[in-house]
This record gives C-alpha cells, structure tokens and sequence, in this order.
C-alpha cells in the first residue's frame, strides 16, 4: 500500500494543478467539439459557504430552551409591506422557483402535495403555472419573468404572491434556456413555440428598463390584482447591497437573493462557475441594505443557493434572513443522483444504466439540460416521467423539509430562542478569515472581524 | 347603455380600476369615459369584462396592460408598454406610443395611428399590432406568434431573433435583426394583412397589402448549434 502511494507521488507523473485533468478533459472537449459545455444544478467548485459557520449554544450567560418540551414557532409571514394578503408560511423554508418543462408535471404535483402538507410555498418557473401545481400548492409564489412564457393575468389572480424575477444565483445576466429535447408539445404549447426548438429565453424583461420602470410595473401588477398579493424580486447575488436597495426603492414586499451556488437546468458551465457571488456574501450584503434603509421587519428576505440543512437555514435566519428557498435540495430529495427510482410498489429500481448512457453515474449527474434524467424529475419524456410518482415524491419532500424544520428549531432552542426569527448574528461565529470577512462574523475565539468598519 | 364617466383630477386611477374590476356588471357593455388622465400609470390595467373606455388624453405607463375583453380607445399619445401583454380584446391609440408598445401580447389587436418607439411587439406571443406610422428599433424581437403591420418604416434590428410572428412594413426597412429575413407575399399573407388593415379603421383603407414586404424567421437560431456535434 505504502508503495502503491509513494509511486503515485513519483515526479514522472506529478499532476498539474493549473493543466489537472479536469481542465485536460475541459480543452481537450471545447477542440473536439467547438461549443461550451451546458448543464443542470449550480456552482461546484468550494466557497466560503455556511459551514464555515458554527453558533454559540447556550451555557453560563444564556439559558437554552429544553430541546424536545419547549415550543418553538417557526411561523413566516412575508410581504407585510403594501399586500392586503400577506403569506403565512408555518415554516421558514420555501420551495424555489423550478419551472415546468425543466421539470415534469409530476415533480410540480409532488413539491406542491408536500408543501402544502407542511405548510410552505411552492413557486413557479419559466414555463408558467401548471394546474397540476395550482391544485396542489396551497399557497403559489407565480414568477413574472422576462420571457413573460404563458404569462397571463387569470393565473396572475389566482396566485397568492408574484415574484418578479430579475436574475437567478446560477446566472445573474442571463436568461432561461430549455434545450429541444425537453419542449415537447405541452411544453412548447404553455411557451408558444414549435415543439422541439431549443428555447433561449430573454435575460431583460420587455416592458421595464430599470429601477424607476420597476416602481410603475410594481404598480401595475398590484392594481391588475387590486393590491392583495406581496409582490417578490429575485436578484441573482452580484452587486447585492445596492440591488436590494433599489429593488426596496421599486416597492418590492419581499427581496429574494439567490447567491451562486444556486441551480440551474441548464447554462454555459462557465457562467455557472464563475459569474455571481457565494450565498454567504450575498445574504450579508442583502442584510445592510435593510438595515441602512430602515427596512427590516417591513420588507421581507428570503435567501437561497445551495441551503442544504437544518443548519444552513439557522445560519441564515441568525444572519437576518426571514426565510430560505431550496431548489437543488428538494429535487434531491426527490431522488436526484439517487442510484434507484421507486416504483408504485414501493421497490428501488436501479438506475446505473441510465446514469450510463448519458455518461454518468449517481452522484455526479448533472445532466438536468439533457432531459434524459434517470430518476424521471428533469425530464419530459413520457417512460422517464412515470418515476417519479407524485405521491412518493411528495412524502419524501415532506419528510426532508420537516427534517430542516426539526434540526432548525433543535439549534434555536439550544441558543435560548423560542422563536426561529430570534436568532441573531451575535449567536454566530466563524471558522475561517474569508466567511468571517464575509458574513461580517468574527472569528471563533476571536472579537476579529477582518475588514470591519470598511464597507 | 349610458356612459359612466371619470375624471382623474378628482378620482384615483386605483379607484377607476376597482370599478372596472368589480362593479361592471355581467352581460352589459357599458362606455366608460376617463377625463384627465394627464399621463397616469396604469390606467384601465387588467380589464377582465366586456366594456368600451374611452380616454380622453394621454396616458402614462402600461395603459390597458394585460386587457382580457375590453376595448379601449386612447384618445391621445400613450407611455411605454400600452396594452402589454394584451390577451385580447382591442387597443386603439389616437397618438403616438411610446417603447415597448404590445410587449408579449398574447392576443387581441393594438392599433397605433401615430408612431411607435423602441421594442414594439417585443416578445409577441400571439397579439396582432397595426402601426399607422413607423417603429423604433429592435421592433418584432424575439416575437414568437401574432402579426405586425408597421404602414411607415421600421428602425434597426427588425426582428431579431423572430420565431413564428410574421411582421410586415411598407416603408423603409433601417436594418433586419439576427435571422429575420425578407420573403416573397403568399395569398394568405394578402388577405391577413387587408382584414387586419381593415380591422384597424376606415383610415387603414389607403394602404394596399401589394406595397408591403413579409418579415419572418428564416429559423438558423431555432437549434443552438446545427452544424456542431452535440454531446451532451
């Protein structure tokens, strides 16, 4: 063993760190080829994430709850600033904007059964609202987006919150794209375009150019659906401090940023990988923007990209979020880079030949673009869909929000709160000098906060 | 019917809206008139009944956006996005429209008398447009179903990105957009355009369907990359 080790550190084969393989496998594919790569979920490479935070449970100076008696609320209420008809959520985890025909009608029946049944919102996608999603999400968040794809006012009314999207973590400056493969005629239909055309969608909306524009189209959207429903906008995290402040400027209820590591369907590789900053920077700077226009506790944050666990949603209701958004995290609940699909007996099918043929293997898959997904959730293929039946899908995505839920009030209790929306940045330190640079958090053990006081 | 009348020097367009919302009853077409509106956003936004409004002036921003059944008459010079999103249902500008004129319209007709700016019919999905004078640049882009009828000259860029609406112009083209592309006029193409001209009003009566030229996609975009090996 010794000697296997020491041969693969002979000099004769000594790995490049700027020319690896994967950056081989990257040139030696773009000279084959001549095209970038296109795929599905978010940023792979590492960031400064919420694991480089840790909190401060209670001890001598704070007094923790009991961990399985005491109550602990976790009720979300969001767009109190101009709506008639805020969104009461039970919990502070919400199921981000994925749209029908990135994913199949199925995935949308199953995120709506299982939010509904714990008592958050689903939202829609580029694709427009699916009754199949409106039947079975109590509350609909119905997405305004710059394709403005079957966009039309009954859905507008029947939603119970509208988000304007202006950008998305995985992307920020660019628009939606859904490859041929996956626009069959329902799909093509819902976005009026032949069936089978690879769908690039606009990255500027149509009818706004900027901040002040925003204000009136706000403002009509309010009055078309006469001033009931929270108006979100959903920025991409780039240049977040100022575009939260002018997104607060526009007349938003709620802010949602979406930081890079966020998801896709499908985008250039290298938009994914190296446009937008982490989640982490983001929420910090989304969090002075508030605070420097009086606006916390009036307008509501919800942050997403790449929110996993129990702890991740702490972390960022202690840092000043009012909730989270999961997209990637739900659809692996589901069962993506599952090795097996479940059939309606209940038995796991394996998929390994599937991840095959498209040139993968469960836990690498990111193959959302190719409409080929073996576990049937980013797909509109006809056999593919039918693994993913709502009911199963639903129950897992129950249990795995509830699980969120449940370590999420575990850590609230333990820093003394009896309120999740009680957590502070103060029961939070970090591990590394960059998440403490960026979070605006000191370092563990330290009162250091690197570059405090400069903006 | 007798008309109901307002006047937006004493009344809020949020209480026009709520009346045009709310209190038009079922199975009457009643004819609303709206004095002053001095530019104001957002009048007569998301009409969902039948009913006749008039404006009499200009209007600002999003004037009859998203309208379902009503007709609307603007009876002056209209900001951007006059009748955006339009499902169907008719939308007449006296004067000039501003950017954005019939943006992602789903259906229905808008009739410009005057000229149109920037982006008009951007994103059409399915709503037929007929512009008396000329349009900005960048008119027709990405427009995915419905017909443009531009009776003066187009700007730059006419039709970028064009997927199945048809444009056509009788003036000057400035320049075409990525993929759209001058086609020869079939019959059908005649007989659209003189039963939109003729839906348009009386005024549309001089223009002949035999002086204007067809714009469509010549659909190079509709695959990313045709020629390449795609591996995906």
């Amino acid at each position: 063993m010794n000697e296997s080790h020491n041969s693969d550190k002979r000099i004769s084969k000594e790995e490049s760190w700027g020319y690896d393989r994967s950056t081989l496998d990257y040139i030696q594919r773009a000279a084959a080829h001549g095209l970038y790569e296109i795929r599905g979920l978010g940023a792979k490479r590492k960031v400064p994430h919420f694991d480089d935070l840790v909190f401060l449970g209670a001890s001598m100076s704070r007094y923790p709850l009991e961990g399985y008696r005491e109550k602990c609320a976790t009720k979300t209420i969001l767009g109190t600033r101009f709506a008639s008809r805020p969104v009461e959520l039970e919990i502070p985890i919400t199921v981000a904007g994925m749209s029908f025909g990135a994913l199949s009608a199925n995935v949308k029946e199953a995120l709506g059964r299982a939010a509904t049944e714990v008592g958050t919102s689903t939202t829609t996608g580029d694709g427009g609202m699916t009754s199949e999603e409106r039947n079975s999400s109590k509350v609909l968040v119905y997405q305004c987006l710059p394709s403005r794809y079957g966009f039309n006012p009954d859905d507008l009314r029947r939603a119970d919150a509208i988000e304007v999207v202006i950008g998305q973590g995985a992307k920020p400056g660019g628009g939606g794209m859904l490859l041929g493969q996956k626009v069959n005629p329902r799909v093509a239909q819902m976005r009026t375009l032949p069936a089978g055309v690879d769908q690039r969608s606009a990255s500027r909306h149509p009818d706004w150019t900027g901040p002040d524009d925003l204000i009136i189209k706000i403002h009509e959207l309010r009055e078309i659906t006469d001033w009931e429903k929270p108006i979100y906008v959903k920025v991409g995290a780039t240049r977040t401090f100022h575009d939260v402040k002018l997104a607060i400027h526009a007349g938003a209820d709620v802010i949602v940023v979406d930081g890079m590591q966020g998801g896709t369907a499908a985008t250039q590789t290298c938009f994914i990988e190296h446009v937008g900053i982490p989640t982490l920077a983001a929420l910090r700077q989304a969090v002075d923007a508030l605070e420097d226009m009086n606006m916390k506790g009036t307008v509501q944050l919800i942050i997403s990209g790449g929110i996993r666990t129990g702890a991740d949603v702490a972390k960022a209701l202690a840092m000043g979020a009012d909730a989270v958004s999961i997209g990637q995290g739900v659809l692996m609940a589901l069962g993506c880079n599952s090795e097996s699909w479940i059939d309606s007996g209940g038995q796991h099918i394996s998929a390994a030949q599937d991840y095959l043929k498209i040139g993968t293997e469960a836990g690498y898959c990111h193959h959302c673009h190719t409409g080929q997904c073996p576990v049937g959730i980013a797909t509109q293929d006809e056999l593919l869909e039918q693994r993913l039946r709502p009911k199963i899908g639903a129950k897992r995505l129950k249990n795995y929000l509830n699980t969120l839920n449940m370590e999420l009030t575990t850590i609230a209790r333990a820093c003394g709160k009896n309120n999740v929306h009680h957590l502070e940045r103060e029961d939070l330190v970090a591990l590394t000098i960059e998440a403490a640079a960026m979070a605006n958090i000191p370092l563990a053990g330290t009162e250091w906060i690197p570059g405090n006081g400069m903006k | 019917m007798e008309n109901i009348k307002f006047d937006l020097q004493t009344t809020s367009v949020r209480e026009i809206n709520k009346f045009l919302h709310h209190e038009i009853a079922e199975g009457t077409v009643p004819r609303i008139i709206i004095e002053h509106p001095d530019g104001a956003h957002n009048i007569a936004a998301g009409l969902n009944v039948n009913c006749e409004v008039e404006i009499r002036g200009h209007v600002g921003y999003y004037a009859a956006g998203m309208n379902q059944h009503a007709s609307v008459l603007i009876a002056g010079n209209a900001g951007t996005g006059v009748a955006e999103n339009m499902m169907n249902g008719r939308v007449h500008v006296r004067g000039f429209a501003s950017n954005s004129a019939g943006a992602s319209a789903h259906g229905g007709l808008l009739i410009v008398d005057g000229d149109a700016g920037l982006r008009c019919g951007i994103s059409l999905k399915g709503g037929d447009i007929v512009v008396g004078g000329s349009v900005g640049s960048f008119s027709a882009f990405m427009a995915q179903a419905g017909r443009m009828v531009i009776c003066g000259n187009a700007g730059d860029a006419l039709g970028d990105s064009l997927y199945e609406a048809v444009v056509y112009v009788k003036g000057h083209i400035k320049s075409l957009g990525a993929d759209a592309r001058i086609e020869d006029m079939t019959a059908d193409d005649h007989q659209a355009l003189e039963s939109l001209l003729n839906q348009a009003g009386v005024s549309y009566s001089m223009h002949r369907p035999s002086d204007f030229k067809r714009i469509a996609s010549a659909r190079n975009l509709y695959h990313w990359n045709a020629d390449a090996n795609q591996e995906y």
